[in-house]
C-alpha cells in the first residue's frame, strides 16, 4: 500500500489506481509478420522484475488517464512519474 | 538411518525429557559436484527432491535454500487442500496430488495432520450457480467426488453462515468436495526434508544462488554464495523469484509477482468444522487445531516483492467474512502477512522443460500452490529424471503460451484457488 502522485490529480491512495503491469512493450507494427515464439514474447512473457521497474497504471477511480511510473518492487518505493509518450527517465536502470 | 517416529519411541524418549531426539535431516556444506540440483527448500522443491531419490535412483541430490526450508510460501499459506478443478488436465494434476496426500504421513513416517474436512465453495450470484453446477458434473465425469448443495445443505452443513436473503450476496447454494480438507504445512516440509535426508539427499540451507553457468545449450552448474557447484541438471522451484532464476540463464518467464495475504485471528473454540471458500466476494475461511480462524485475502494488483500486502485488500475480505458469518464480529485479528506468488496468464503452472537442456522450471502456482505439493514434486522428479513429462503435467509446458493451448483455470473454476 503506498501513495501514487498522479501526474494530472496529484497523490492519491494506491487503491484508486489500477496497474497495468510492465511498461514500454511496443505492440508489433505488423502483426500478420510475426511467429508464434514472437506473438507469445508479446503477449506473455514478463521481466518481473525485482528492483527498479518502468510500469503503466491508470487513475481508474480518478482521471481515468493511463501514465508511466518507475517503482522499486523490492519497496514499494515509487521513483519517478512520467506522462504517456514522454521519454522514460535515464537515471534508472 | 533414521530412528523411526512411533507412539513408543515417544514414550521412550519421555524418560529423557525428550531431550536425545534424533536431528530431523541434516546440515551439510554443499559438495563440489552433484546429479542433480532443486532451487528453492520449499515443499515443492522438498517433494521433488524426496521422489527423486526414492523413485528415480538418483542418490547424489541437493537442495538450495536461500532462507530455511519451508520459510517461504509453504508457511504463509492457508493449507487448503481440493482438486475440484474444471478442466481435465488440472483435474488429472490435482487428483494425483489429493491422492498421494491420503497416504503422506504413512509415507513419509511423519504426521502432516491431513484433515479431510471437506471445502464448500459458495454460489452468490445467479452465473455463480450455473458455473459451480457445471464444474460439480465436469469434477464427477473425471472420478473426483463433488456435490452441489442448495441454500439449506449449505447452512446445515456449516451452520453458522449467514444464509438470509437480504444480504449483499446472499447464499444461492454451493459445492462441496468431502475428500478435501486441510494440512499442517510446516509438516509437509519438515517430512519431506527428513525422508529426503534420509535417503541421502544435501539439504542447504542459507545458500543463495547467484547465477546459472551455461555452456552454449547446456548448464553446467550453479554459482551460490556458497560457491560455485557442478550439476548438469537443474529443477527450480523458487515460487515468486522464478523469474529472478530464469533470467540468470537468459530466460523469460509468462510470470507476475504479487503479494498474496493470509491472517489467523485469536484462538477460540471449535465453530467451523471444515473449510469454505467464497471467489465472489474473495474470502474463505477455516480453523486450525489452536483454534485460530485462519483467513485468505486477495493479491495485490501490482507486481511486488513485499512479503506484506496492501490493508484495503485485507478490509474487503473481513467486510465479506462479517456479512457471512457475523457470528465473528468480535473476533480479534492476530498476525497479518504476505507471501510473494508468480501468477502465470492461465492461472496454472508450468512443470517443464526448457529450450537450455538440463533446466527445468515448476513454478506459476500462483494462489494455489500448497494443495499439489506431493503431485507437483512427484511429477517434476519424473519430468528431470527421465528429461520427458509425464503425461500428466504434459499440458502445463512451458510452450503452451506459444501454442495456444492453455489451461484457463482462471474465468472457469475457482479464482481463489
Amino acid at each position: 500500500m503506498f501513495l501514487i502522485n498522479c501526474p494530472f490529480c496529484g497523490e492519491r491512495d494506491q487503491s484508486e489506481f489500477s496497474s497495468g503491469g510492465e511498461a514500454h512493450i511496443v505492440r508489433p507494427k505488423q502483426p500478420t509478420e510475426l511467429s508464434d515464439d514472437e506473438w507469445a514474447e508479446y503477449l506473455f512473457m514478463r521481466k518481473n522484475i525485482k528492483g527498479i521497474q518502468f510500469e503503466r497504471w491508470n487513475h481508474a477511480h480518478g482521471c481515468r488517464k493511463w501514465f508511466n511510473v518507475v517503482r522499486d518492487t523490492s519497496n514499494d518505493k515509487i521513483l519517478s512519474v512520467y506522462k504517456m509518450g514522454e521519454k522514460p527517465p535515464v537515471n534508472y536502470k | 538411518m533414521k530412528n523411526k517416529y512411533s507412539v513408543f519411541s515417544l514414550i521412550k524418549n519421555a524418560f529423557s525429557q525428550h531431550e536425545n531426539w534424533q536431528q530431523a535431516w541434516g546440515n551439510p556444506e554443499p559438495k563440489k559436484e552433484y546429479d542433480a540440483i532443486i532451487v528453492g527448500g520449499g515443499g515443492h522443491g522438498l517433494a521433488t527432491a524426496y521422489y527423486l531419490a526414492k523413485k528415480h535412483n538418483l542418490k547424489n541430490i541437493a537442495v538450495l535454500e536461500k532462507g530455511w526450508i519451508g520459510g517461504g510460501n509453504t508457511g504463509r499459506n492457508t493449507t487448503i487442500i481440493r482438486s475440484n478443478y474444471l478442466w481435465d488436465a488440472s483435474a488429472g494434476l490435482y487428483d494425483h496430488a489429493l491422492k498421494l496426500w491420503e497416504k503422506l504421513s504413512q509415507e513419509l513416517n511423519y504426521n502432516v495432520m491431513f484433515s479431510q474436512r471437506g471445502v464448500m465453495n459458495l454460489a452468490h450470484n445467479l452465473q455463480d450457480v450455473r458455473d459451480l453446477k457445471r464444474r460439480t458434473h465436469a469434477n464427477r465425469l473425471n472420478g473426483i467426488d463433488a456435490v452441489w448443495l442448495n441454500t439449506e445443505e449449505v447452512k446445515k452443513f456449516c451452520p453458522i453462515i449467514n444464509t438470509s436473503p437480504d444480504i449483499r450476496y446472499p447464499v444461492l447454494g454451493g459445492t462441496l468436495q468431502r475428500r478435501a480438507g486441510t494440512a499442517r504445512h510446516d509438516a509437509v516440509a519438515w517430512g519431506y526434508a527428513r525422508g529426503a535426508s534420509d535417503m541421502g539427499v544435501d539439504i542447504i540451507q542459507n545458500c543463495e544462488v547467484k547465477g546459472i553457468k551455461r555452456n552454449g545449450d547446456k548448464v553446467e552448474g550453479l554459482e551460490t554464495t556458497k560457491g560455485f557447484i557442478k550439476t548438469n541438471k537443474i529443477g527450480v522451484v523458487a515460487a515468486g523469484h522464478s523469474s529472478i532464476i530464469a533470467n540468470m540463464a537468459g530466460l523469460k518467464l509468462p510470470l507476475e509477482s504479487k503479494p498474496l495475504q493470509a491472517l489467523v485471528s485469536e484462538p477460540v473454540k471449535p465453530i467451523i468444522d471444515t473449510v469454505v471458500m467464497s471467489n465472489a466476494v474473495h474470502a474463505y475461511v477455516s480453523q486450525s487445531d489452536k483454534g485460530e480462524l485462519v483467513i485468505g485475502a486477495g493479491t495485490d494488483s501490482y507486481i511486488s516483492y513485499t512479503q506484506r500486502g496492501s490493508h484495503n485488500i485485507v478490509e474487503e475480505t473481513l467486510k465479506a467474512i462479517l456479512e457471512l458469518y457475523p457470528i465473528f464480529s468480535r473476533m480479534k485479528m492476530l498476525r497479518q502477512w504476505g507471501g510473494i506468488v508468480d501468477i502465470c496468464p492461465d492461472a496454472s503452472p508450468i512443470i517443464s522443460k526448457t529450450n537450455i537442456k538440463g533446466l527445468y522450471f515448476n513454478c506459476g502456482w500462483g494462489t494455489g500452490g500448497f494443495k499439489a505439493t506431493p503431485g507437483s514434486g512427484d511429477l517434476f522428479a519424473h519430468t528431470i529424471a527421465n528429461d520427458e513429462p509425464h503425461k500428466l503435467n504434459a499440458a502445463f509446458n512451458l510452450n503452451r503460451f506459444v501454442s495456444g493451448d492453455l489451461v484457463d483455470e482462471h474465468g472457469a473454476a475457482a479464482v481463489a484457488h
